[in-house]
C-alpha cells in the first residue's frame, strides 16, 4: 500500500460521510468558524464547478454569485473543518469543469436540473449563523 | 543530539489539529541497530553509532572488513552506518531504537544529500536576477554581467559567485515540526520539506534547544 494512504488514511472522511455530490451540483457547505472563544458554522451555498486531486489533497471549487460579484471558493475534500455538506440539487452538465459559468451572468448560468432524488431544501438565505455545539456534525 | 537514519518516501498533504493543510514529508525511519558506542575515556567524544536496513549476508553486498566487524559485535549486517553525538538514551551495542523515540510537536533537524542540479548557472545557483529582455539586449539571456571593474581592482576577488556545481551537498534542516508517528509502520510525519530525492537516506535529530 502506498505511504501516502499509510499515512493519511486516518485524516480522510469516510466514503459514506461524504455526500454524493458532483460537478453542476448546488450545495451548501458548512464551515467550521472559530471567532475568538466562540465556534460557529457558516453556510456557503453554490454551484460545483470543479472537483480535483486524490486523497487527502483532493479540493471542489463552489462558486456564487454574492451581490452581483461572483465568488469562488475552494474546499479542501477532507478538510475536517468542514462540518457538513447538503446537497440542494443535481444538474446534468456535460463537462468535468465548468469554468463557462464565470463568462456568464444571470440566466445563462442556470443548468439544467437532473431528475435524481434530492435532499430536503434548506435555508433561502446563503449566509446564515448558527448556534455552536449542537449542529456540529463530526 | 538523539536521532535517527530514515528513508525519505515523498510528500503528502496532511491536516493539522486546527484544520490546516500543511506539507508534510513521509519519512521511513528506524527501526535503527546500535553497532558501536563510542565514549570520552576510550575514543574521546560520545556518539552512538546506528545501522539501518538489513542487508542479505549471502549476497555479499557489504565489503569483508565491514561483515567481519558485524559478525564481532554480533548484529545483522546493515546497509547504512552513521553516528550521532551525545545521545541523549543511553545505549549498548546491539540495542534497537524505533521510530517511537520521536513525539508529535517535536522539532527536528533533518540532514541529507541534496539533489544534484550539475553545472547550474547564477541564475539558478545563486538567485541573480535576469539581465533586461527588451531595450535593445541581445544574446544574454541569464548571464553573470559583469564581474569586477577594470583599472582598480583590475582583478575578480575571490569567492566571486559564478555558475558551478550545485546541489549534491549534505544539507539540514532545522525546526522541522513532526506531524505523526507511526511505530507501527516505522513512519513518521515532518512539517515541510527535507533534503534529497525521494528514497535518500537522511538522518533525523532530535531539536535540543531552539535554534
Amino acid at each position: 500500500m502506498s505511504f501516502q494512504y499509510a499515512v493519511t488514511s486516518s485524516q480522510m472522511k469516510k466514503v459514506q460521510d461524504l455526500p454524493n455530490f458532483q460537478v453542476g451540483d448546488t450545495i451548501v457547505v458548512y464551515v467550521r468558524v472559530i471567532e475568538g472563544d466562540k465556534e460557529r458554522l457558516q453556510a456557503f451555498q453554490g454551484t460545483v464547478i470543479k472537483k480535483r486531486g486524490i486523497g487527502t489533497s483532493a479540493t471542489f471549487t463552489v462558486r456564487k454569485i454574492s451581490n452581483g460579484v461572483g465568488v469562488e471558493r475552494i474546499f479542501p475534500l477532507h478538510c475536517p473543518s468542514i462540518s457538513k455538506i447538503e446537497i440542494v440539487k443535481h444538474a446534468k452538465v456535460r463537462r468535468a469543469k465548468l469554468y463557462y459559468l464565470r463568462g456568464l451572468t444571470g440566466k445563462a448560468t442556470r443548468l439544467k436540473e437532473k431528475a435524481r432524488k434530492v435532499e430536503v431544501v434548506i435555508e433561502s438565505t446563503p449566509e446564515v449563523n448558527e448556534t455552536t455545539e449542537e449542529n456540529v456534525v463530526s | 543530539m538523539s536521532g535517527l537514519l530514515g528513508k525519505k518516501l515523498g510528500m503528502v498533504n496532511y491536516f493539522t489539529e486546527k484544520g490546516q493543510s500543511v506539507a508534510g514529508t513521509v519519512i521511513e525511519a528506524g527501526p535503527c541497530v546500535v553497532t558501536d558506542v563510542k565514549t570520552i575515556e576510550k575514543h574521546g567524544y560520545t556518539a552512538v553509532q546506528l545501522g539501518f536496513i538489513e542487508v542479505d549476508e549471502k549476497k555479499k553486498k557489504l565489503k569483508k572488513p565491514l561483515m567481519g566487524m558485524f559478525e564481532k559485535i554480533g548484529v545483522k549486517p546493515r546497509r547504512y552506518l552513521r553516528e550521532f553525538r551525545e545521545f541523549k538514551e543511553s545505549l549498548k551495542v546491539g540495542d534497537v531504537v524505533n521510530v517511537g523515540m520521536f513525539r508529535v510537536g517535536e522539532k527536528l533537524k533533518v540532514t541529507g544529500i541534496s539533489k544534484g542540479r550539475g553545472f547550474a548557472g547564477v541564475v539558478k545557483r545563486h538567485g541573480f536576477g535576469r539581465p533586461n529582455q527588451s531595450h535593445g539586449t541581445h544574446e544574454i539571456f541569464r548571464g553573470t554581467g559583469a564581474v569586477s571593474a577594470h583599472t582598480y581592482p583590475a582583478r575578480v576577488f575571490p569567492g566571486k559567485r559564478f555558475p558551478g556545481r550545485m546541489g549534491n551537498e549534505r544539507v539540514s534542516v532545522i525546526n522541522l515540526d513532526v506531524l505523526a508517528v507511526d511505530v507501527k509502520k516505522n513512519l513518521i510525519v515532518v512539517k515541510g520539506a527535507v533534503p534529497g530525492a525521494t528514497g535518500s537516506i537522511v538522518e533525523l535529530r532530535r531539536m535540543e534547544k531552539q535554534q
